[in-house]
């Protein structure tokens, strides 16, 4: 009997929670928000959804009502992941400066 | 156009530069390429998927527009936030990320076609409770965060919002959506899922409401982890490599904060999700009771002569230093202690400000060198050899009750033993309680100066003393 694509999915799923507890772990706790800053931009990762959905629109109808709530998506995740990377290495640029002064 | 396979290879290189971005944290000096993983994993993503579509018609360029649109839009954002403003400024994101969810939830409802779910009211069935889940999830996410950012914002009062029933409410409408969902996979009928989106709002809106200022700190890492969860659930639906990693990478990175700031509080992540903390303002009663005990408050003379006396000083922020922006004048201050031979320290506590780390962002902006920077275990033991505690902004993280009443609503909370240092300096606008709504005992003891001013204009009175 062939095993259900989900289950694989579900093996990345579980794994990557296991990868994700470890790694975490290791962070420095002075480095908690920029943490936060880039999970931010890397879950918007979710933008690869909205450009599929963005690009399903007929070449006459460019905006129907499923493509621009990809549309929508895109700017969200745009958004983020711009702004989520660009704070993250402005606050990591800012833990430089200070070991080149020193 | 490429193969399907082939795009799923490049989706697992990007999973896996997601996974060094969060690995080169470990290290200050491993950070910035970590964010270059995450960069080029981002890049990787995008590409692939406008090649495995393929369709390269108009709808490309209007991609690519709305691209640069919300780019812009966050790179204006990220260059122009003060430091001061991360908190809120994460909890807007994790809106924007919950939202985002939303809506592609809501377009592969609508169209399964271009998703290869199904057609349209027959989507597979395993699709439909990944893309309800995820659906659910986000909108928890992005009205829970909304809320989270105006209360941080100061728009919405950070004091909790409780009323009878509340959480018989919450538990109601929890269960409402497992029944909503129940029913979508049985009828497909589109009432249902938008019903079952608007119930979503309304649970996150509810659930952050009832969270008061200082729990914050949960708050943020919890929607943190949902907005992965989220993210994983479409990853599910979409059958994308990439985003099931990610979120489940983000879903555990939130779920080990709000773990680690539940601890650093000794309060259970149950007890901060039914909220309430610190809403029985008894605060009259309190006032009485201050007058009576004796406070030696100082003026910045006294603090710098103690301080130019000293020969360590450690220096514990909080809040109230955000608040008054007062990084870099507390900059200014530590030179001037270390031109003289003063060894300074800083002293964090872990849940310090409104989010993970808040404390050490602001120090790193006004330069303060990341190895002198110290996490309340490995500090905690140097208060006892040390002069003088310089404590701005902080409060109940230094009270001592948490050691010694076992009544006290924050008994067991590990705390910093600022009171053994031979004289405490305790700059703070009024005797207030912190935000537990208890009395901190420093206050009256005998070592402890209190100097009660703005942060900012103490600690730069401070730097005019100390020439």
């Amino acid at each position: 009997m062939e095993i259900d694509p989900f289950i694989f999915r579900l093996s990345i799923f579980i794994l990557s929670i296991f990868i994700g507890y470890y790694v975490v772990w290791s962070v420095t706790p002075s480095l908690h928000t920029p943490l936060m800053s880039v999970t931010n931009a890397i879950s918007s990762v979710i933008i690869v959804g909205a450009i599929i959905a963005a690009l399903a629109g007929s070449s006459e109808n460019i905006f129907n009502t499923s493509s621009t709530f990809g549309f929508i998506a895109i700017i969200l995740a745009a958004i983020n992941i711009f702004g989520g990377f660009l704070v993250t290495q402005r606050m990591l640029q800012m833990y430089k400066k200070k070991k080149g002064k020193k | 156009m490429i193969s399907a396979n082939l795009s799923a290879v490049f989706y697992l290189i990007s999973g896996i530069l997601f996974i060094l971005a969060l690995r080169g944290l470990s290290s200050p000096d491993t950070s910035r390429q970590g964010n270059y993983f995450g960069i080029a994993g981002m890049v990787i993503a995008i590409i692939v998927t406008f090649l495995s579509v393929g369709n390269f018609s108009t709808s490309l360029i209007y991609v690519i527009i709305f691209l640069v649109i919300g780019g812009a839009i966050g790179a204006f954002i990220a260059f122009k936030i003060p430091m001061t403003a991360m908190p809120e400024l994460v909890a807007g994101f994790h809106s924007l990320v919950g939202l985002a969810a939303v809506f592609v939830a809501i377009a592969a409802y609508l169209n399964p076609e271009a998703f290869n779910l199904g057609t349209t009211s027959n989507i597979k069935l395993a699709s439909l409770i990944e893309m309800s889940i995820g659906a659910a999830v986000g909108a928890i996410t992005f009205s829970g965060s909304i809320i989270a950012f105006l209360k941080l914002r100061g728009i919405m009062s950070g004091s909790p919002i409780t009323f009878k029933g509340q959480h018989f409410l919450n538990l109601i409408l929890g269960i409402g959506i497992f029944v909503l969902i129940f029913y979508l996979c049985k009828t497909q009928l589109d009432n249902i899922f938008w019903t079952l989106i608007a119930i979503s709002f309304l649970v996150g809106i509810l659930l952050i409401i009832p969270i008061g200022g200082a729990d914050m700190p949960v708050v943020i890492s919890m929607l943190n982890s949902y907005s992965g969860w989220a993210a994983a659930g479409i990853g599910f639906t979409l059958e994308n490599t990439a985003l099931i990693i990610t979120g489940a990478l983000v879903g555990s990175s939130g779920a080990i904060l709000s773990y680690i700031m539940c601890k650093a509080m000794n309060r259970s992540f149950v007890s901060v999700i039914l909220g309430g903390f610190g809403a029985d303002n008894s605060s009259d009663d309190k006032k009485d009771k201050e007058d009576q005990k004796p406070v030696k408050s100082g003026n910045a003379e006294d603090a710098a002569f103690l301080m130019k006396n000293a020969s360590s000083v450690i220096i514990v922020p909080g809040y109230g230093m955000a608040v008054a922006q007062a990084q870099h004048a507390l900059r200014e201050m530590v030179d001037k202690l270390k031109k003289n031979d003063i060894k300074v320290t800083y002293a964090i506590h872990p849940v310090a400000g409104r989010m993970p780390g808040h404390m050490n962002v602001l120090l790193a902006e006004a330069n303060v060198p990341y190895d002198e920077v110290f996490e309340l275990e490995d500090i905690n033991n140097d208060f006892a050899n040390s002069d003088v505690a310089f404590v701005i902004g902080a409060n109940d993280v230094t009270n001592p009750v948490a050691k010694t009443d076992p009544k006290s609503p924050i008994f067991g909370m590990p705390v910093l033993d600022v009171e053994k240092c031979k004289s405490v300096l305790f700059v703070k606008r009024s005797l207030s309680p912190g935000y537990a709504g208890i009395d901190n005992e420093l206050f009256y003891k005998d070592n402890t100066l209190m100097l009660f001013a703005d942060a900012k204009k103490m600690t730069e009175d401070i730097v005019k003393n100390l020439d």
